[in-house]
């Protein structure tokens, strides 16, 4: 045979996999609103950069009718390319060869382009649509899910791992992209759960859709398994994108810097978003928008814990990871899920050299007996844990509100914070002015003629005397009262001056994070 | 965004991407301070709690009931047999966990019930 006639060979061999499931399956899945595995590749990635590998893969089952079925590429697309020039790893399941199901090959090709992942030092992606495990495979099947997970946690904080759920990811499936760093969610295309309405229902008796039991809507407002959150696939891979831009490819490195832009200073006016009567909501993210490059904010998990707000800024065209404290739900307060949100976070920014900027304003824990049985205590605790443990460069401002334990908890210079600047309307106290009066003045209220009056008198005492940054200023844990135009600057200047900053931890295997 | 009010306090507009007039503020009273603010969808969702009634006997699983072992009225003594649920493929016999008379029956033979259905209720 010539060469020109095994080249002609190649490509026939090439075309055949490149249909995957045939022409009626994919007609299939275009009537599901949804793009084949590699058109998502293709519309994800920079022009003409992806390059697959493993196409000639073929499954070995043997059992169950399987033995001479083809399943092109077993169900799996793998390849490199880049995203903005970015290097990155990727796979795609191909929900239309055997419905993306799970078996040995599939699996020992997903591994595969994982080690190549971590090898390399670059972004693993992961876009999941999968009926789950290949039944056909059996143990085989259980034993590739388990080796994927095994690689996610050896991964995790080495590399930037994103899942893209863009059909069903169900039962055990869907443990790799709980065990990765971001997961991405489609409006009617992502499923995710453990068990489906079908087992519900037998079980259980309940009814439920599935899309009202694991549908992306779901998991971006009520789980918190997804951290965004798009109405299209393409809107989701713009997003995939932009992420892209704003994580460093591995823990070795920074995120690439872009051009120092100023914030829309006209547009965001940072003395005037910000209410005088604590009492009163803003949009946190406004302050934050005051502050970074071109007033761009790209926020993580928008939908779910709004009491706190996380994502990524640039300051001097440097990545930043901000945390704050949201006045427009619930007051701002922490609970079970801010916490549990926002320390992940804190964890993320750590492992991959994001210094984090912390905005404070908050009246303190959300109270009630759901929270306290929800364990408020233990997952409040992961947030101390994760600032204290944090090194990389961590600046605090106080905006307003910072009573009790969520002053001490919002990277407080008690959690080893390297500069903690607070505006001159900020409140640094125990507790807010009416509960410490009731408290303090008891005696006094309960016996005077008047109590209310008395009451009212007390508190306007209280926050005469303790509602200011001064109290905290005068003992050094504020570093410096500030006025709001000057916060980019601080900030600017804070984050240079800690670009070599040295924290060393205690000698340990590894902390007992309170998870 | 802030406006000014008439007493030149400065009071936040709603900045909300959403429709305005659907923005509704609630209150939430932390340690006697009130704010206002909106609630999250999680926050709607949240259970009040009750005191549990010992007396309202709950199922702890789903199943199907096989066999009722007492009538309305009855004395039972804590400990008794109280019913044979059928539920993950075991057939459970519950016990009384309090004694007392049977004041209504719930349920019946071969129904289907879910998780914290009320079965039994004691005077």
């Amino acid at each position: 045979m010539s060469l020109k006639r095994k080249i002609l060979e190649l490509q026939m061999k090439r075309e055949k996999v490149l249909q995957g499931g045939g022409e009626k399956a994919i007609e299939k899945q275009v009537a599901m609103g949804k793009m084949t595995a590699r058109e998502r590749i293709i519309t994800l990635l920079d022009e003409n950069s992806f390059h697959e590998y493993d196409l000639f893969v073929e499954h070995e089952a043997r059992d169950f009718g399987m033995d001479g079925k083809v399943l092109h590429g077993d169900g799996v697309i793998t390849g490199t390319g880049t995203i903005y020039g970015a290097p990155i790893c990727i796979y795609a399941q191909d929900f239309t060869v055997a419905g993306g199901s799970l078996g040995l090959m599939h699996a020992r090709k997903i591994t595969k382009i994982m080690d190549h992942a971590m090898k390399m030092r670059v972004p693993i992606i992961g876009i999941n649509d999968s009926g789950g495990a290949r039944i056909q495979e059996g143990v085989n099947s259980l034993a590739g899910y388990g080796e994927i997970f095994y690689r996610n946690t050896m991964a995790s904080g080495v590399i930037p791992q994103i899942s893209v759920i863009l059909g069903p990811c169900a039962g055990g499936a869907v443990y790799s992209p709980a065990l990765t760093d971001f997961v991405f969610v489609v409006e009617n295309i992502s499923k995710m759960f453990i068990t489906g309405p079908e087992v519900i229902k037998t079980v259980l008796g309940e009814e439920i859709s599935m899309e009202d039991l694991g549908g992306a809507r779901v998991h971006s407002e009520i789980t918190g398994n997804a951290h965004f959150y798009a109405e299209s696939e393409i809107e989701c891979f713009d997003q995939v994108k932009k992420l892209i831009t704003y994580i460093p490819w591995n823990n070795g490195q920074k995120a690439r810097p872009f051009e120092a832009k100023e914030p829309l200073y006209s547009k965001y006016k940072i003395d005037e978003i910000v209410p005088g009567n604590p009492k009163e909501p803003y949009d946190v993210c406004d302050v934050i928008r005051a502050i970074t490059d071109g007033s761009e904010f790209f926020e993580i998990m928008e939908l779910w814990a709004r009491n706190i707000v996380i994502g990524f800024g640039r300051i001097n065209g440097e990545t930043v990871g901000f945390v704050a404290n949201q006045p427009m739900y619930l007051a701002g307060v922490l609970d079970v899920d801010s916490s549990d949100k926002a320390a992940r976070f804190i964890r993320y920014c750590d492992a991959f050299q994001i210094p984090i900027v912390t905005l404070v304003d908050l009246p303190g824990y959300l109270p009630g007996v759901d929270q306290e049985h929800a364990g408020v205590i233990r997952h409040g605790a992961k947030l101390l844990y994760a600032y204290s443990e944090a090194n990389v460069p961590k600046i605090t401002i106080i905006l307003r509100k910072a009573y009790g334990g969520g002053y001490i908890a919002m990277n407080s210079r008690h959690l080893n914070a390297d500069y903690v600047f607070a505006w001159p309307g900020a409140e640094i106290a125990v507790m807010g002015p009416e509960g410490a009066a009731n408290i303090i003045f008891r005696k006094e209220i309960t016996e005077a003629k008047d109590p209310e009056k008395m009451r009212k008198q007390k508190v306007k005492e209280y926050k005469e005397k303790f509602a200011n940054p001064y109290v905290a200023a005068a003992k050094g844990y504020v570093d410096s009262v500030i006025e709001p135009k000057e916060t980019r600057k601080f900030l600017l200047h804070g984050l240079e001056v800690s670009k070599n900053k040295v924290d060393r931890k205690p000698i340990k295997k590894h902390g007992i994070p309170p998870f | 965004m802030a406006t000014k009010d008439k007493k030149n306090e400065i009071i936040a507009a709603p900045v909300i991407e959403e429709d305005e007039s659907k923005v509704r503020f609630h209150t939430i009273t932390i340690d006697g301070d009130k704010y206002r603010t909106l609630f999250t969808e999680s926050y709607k969702r949240r259970k009040n709690w009750e005191k549990p009634n010992e007396k309202k006997i709950f199922s702890e699983i789903p199943g199907t009931i096989i066999k009722i072992h007492v009538t309305e009225g009855q004395e039972v003594n804590e400990g008794d047999l109280m019913i044979v649920i059928e539920a993950m493929k075991m057939k459970n016999k519950l016990i009384f966990p309090i004694g007392g008379v049977v004041k209504k029956i719930y349920i019946s033979e071969n129904e289907k019930i879910p998780k914290r259905h009320l079965m039994l209720e004691l005077e």
